[in-house]
């Protein structure tokens, strides 16, 4: 194989430093609507004692399962040894890093009081899956920083294999970790499945490579290098397998909740009942995110269109976010069963479907994650050669 | 003309009253250590603090014991239902089956192996070896996820700013609170302000003791009738039993 050539991009365009700037706006409005937050507490969301987790949580679960999968394209180069994707290994590592540091800042900017992150650093309770993650995020950001640093290193390079497959590991327990916090609520219908671990896998797969060829079709495209038909082909035909296989989970997961009886209720509710979170399954989850991306990509009239490419990649992306908006709102919508077999009312909305309509201030804070991600990944790819220089089909191969 | 002093009788009153302080006073000491916990000494797993409600007892449309809980707690409504704070609640159950319908008080059911216990990352949401369940509203970050695994409802986030806080019984906003057991009165010695309540209106709907000692009343009683658990298929062994349902 030719040795690759990496190289900082310019970064010194109008257009560069517009999307600079113009993300460093969206950040802005986002601290602006957490200040805004924290000053007057939470009743100005649309978060209550009944949906205790709202949009932020959609944007930050989706952020930091699609960073473990943005890492894919890295391990399948140094763990799966299919040297076509190594080119691609440096970016796909700094996305990963990018895409979970937006995804927790949304998720510490919510919470009640941010300004004791020291003490989610200093205290664990260990029995909680939470304080797992939070040891499984910190650990992921040393292991995906060392495997990037053995890349880029010559002298560490031998070192890289290794440290390609530390880090393959450990994002597969971290989406596991982030699957469990919803598996493991015994108490809600929704969540009461050890599936959700492995559901969250093939989803971060699937999200976190849409993502990546966003990123690697605009990098591409907008500093002119060279792009080959070939790779973005595998890529496609990749992102296939995956979306396939996320439909393949939420079926069986749909499936096994309807046999049982006890699951009848939310099963109903988010299928045909549950009026906002039925749309979204059925119209964002399913036929946006799931089956219009598929027949899309292996659609051959427009099998090589970059333009497909991309609208395939932000419907994925579009289908995550309707996923996450089904399992974590729709999922505590649901009237939690506290009395089973009895009809249950009273003035703390017990018995009854839960309201939410998200706030702005919740919206701009999950965007304003986004916004962190893309900031860093633009910012370090001009400091730093993390981009080949060309990656036209010769050099591919 | 006042009656003669009788010296005799009046000395012979004084030396029994004495005799009667030195014999009962130690007893007196003595239960007050065996009841109201000094500051300073650990709490006890050998003690398990429940209560037992007995719904048929339990008035529909009666809030004594929210009231209670409201003004012990120094909890004020925003007029903003869906994120006020709620630490007791009263729901309304109708049997689909049969029609029958009942009312009682629904709040931390303090389980053994308590769900918001587990899932807490700092700790903050604990147990004390006695069975109360409670937060420690200096190291709750306001996660919610304790929220998220309660099977009975029974937390709510502070959404706002407080007012109308009590001493004994501190709140924050950005933190999450609900029923203490009132521990604050427990701890001297005290019965919850919801039980108080329910007895002074007549209902006695609510009982408070002590699980572990088979000579409380609430003890007794669940000897006697029973009690159930809420989702008692999740084994949780609660400290709150219900009795009619």
């Amino acid at each position: 194989m030719k040795k690759i050539e990496y190289t900082e991009i310019e970064g010194k365009s109008l257009a560069y430093w517009g999307l600079l700037g113009g993300l460093g706006l969206i950040m802005l409005v986002g601290l602006l609507a957490v200040w805004h937050m924290e000053h007057e507490g939470h009743y100005v969301t649309g978060m209550t004692n009944q949906i205790v987790w709202g949009m932020p949580h959609v944007f930050a679960v989706f952020l930091i399962v699609a960073a473990s999968g943005a890492l894919n394209v890295a391990s399948i180069a140094s763990v799966f040894k299919k040297e076509e994707y190594e080119p691609l290994a440096r970016l796909s590592g700094l996305l990963a890093i990018a895409l979970l540091a937006g995804g927790l800042v949304v998720l510490l900017l919510d919470l009640g009081r941010p300004d004791r992150l020291i003490v989610a650093m200093t205290y664990y309770n260990f029995k909680s899956i939470f304080a797992w993650n939070i040891i499984l995020y910190t650990g992921f950001f040393a292991i995906v920083g060392i495997y990037i640093w053995f890349m880029m290193d010559h002298s560490m390079y031998r070192f890289k294999k290794q440290a390609g497959f530390a880090a393959f590991v450990w994002r597969l327990i971290l989406t596991t970790g982030t699957g469990s916090i919803f598996g493991f609520l015994v108490a809600r219908s929704a969540y009461d499945a050890a599936m959700m671990a492995p559901m969250f896998i093939t989803m971060s797969f699937s999200f976190g490579l849409a993502i990546f060829i966003l990123v690697l079709l605009a990098s591409y495209h907008w500093t002119g290098r060279e792009l080959g038909d070939e790779i973005v082909a595998r890529l496609r035909n990749l992102l296939g397998v995956f979306v396939a296989a996320v439909l393949y989970f939420v079926a069986v997961y749909h499936l096994t909740n309807l046999y049982i009886t006890e699951h009848h209720g939310v099963e109903k509710f988010i299928l045909m009942e549950g009026g906002q979170y039925t749309k979204v399954f059925w119209i964002g989850q399913i036929i946006l995110g799931g089956l219009l991306p598929l027949a899309l990509i292996y659609a051959p009239a427009v099998r090589n269109s970059r333009k497909t490419l991309t609208l395939i990649c932000a419907l994925v992306i579009l289908g995550g976010l309707a996923t996450m908006y089904t399992i974590i709102i729709g999922g505590q919508a649901y009237p939690l069963e506290i009395f089973p077999g009895y009809e249950v009312s009273s003035n703390f909305f017990d018995g009854v479907v839960n309201n939410y309509t998200p706030s702005p201030y919740e919206i701009a804070l999950g965007i304003g994650g986004v916004a962190v991600s893309l900031v860093i990944v633009a910012f370090v790819i001009k400091v730093l050669p993390f981009l080949p220089t060309s990656l036209a089909d010769k050099q591919s191969n | 003309m006042s009656d003669p002093v009788n010296h005799s009788r009046r000395r012979f009153l004084e030396k029994s009253a004495a005799v009667g302080a030195v014999t009962i006073a130690p007893g007196i000491l003595l239960h007050q250590v065996a009841s109201a916990k000094p500051d300073e000494q650990a709490v006890s797993s050998t003690v398990r603090w429940g209560m037992l409600i007995n719904t048929t007892k339990c008035e529909q449309g009666c809030t004594d014991c929210i009231d209670a809980c409201n003004t012990e707690h120094g909890l004020v409504g925003n007029n903003r239902p869906e994120s006020d704070t709620q630490y007791i609640r009263k729901v309304t159950l109708r049997d689909k089956q049969t029609g029958h319908e009942l009312s009682l008080p629904l709040m931390c059911q303090h389980c053994e192996t308590a769900p918001c216990v587990d899932v807490c990352p700092t700790g903050a949401s604990f147990k004390r070896k006695d069975g109360i369940a409670l937060v420690d509203k200096h190291i709750c970050i306001g996660c919610r996820y304790c929220m998220m695994a309660c099977p009975f409802k029974a937390r709510s986030f502070v959404h706002e700013e407080v007012r109308n806080q009590t001493l004994s019984a501190p709140r924050g906003k950005g933190t999450v609170e609900s029923c203490t057991m009132c521990v604050h009165r427990v701890d001297k010695d005290q019965i919850p302000a919801c039980v108080e309540a329910c007895g002074k209106g007549k209902h006695e709907a609510m009982v408070f003791g002590d699980l572990n000692d088979p000579n409380s009343e609430i003890s007794k009683e669940l000897e006697k009738h029973g009690g159930k658990q809420i989702r008692a298929d999740l084994q949780l062994n609660t400290g709150v039993r219900y009795q009619g349902i």
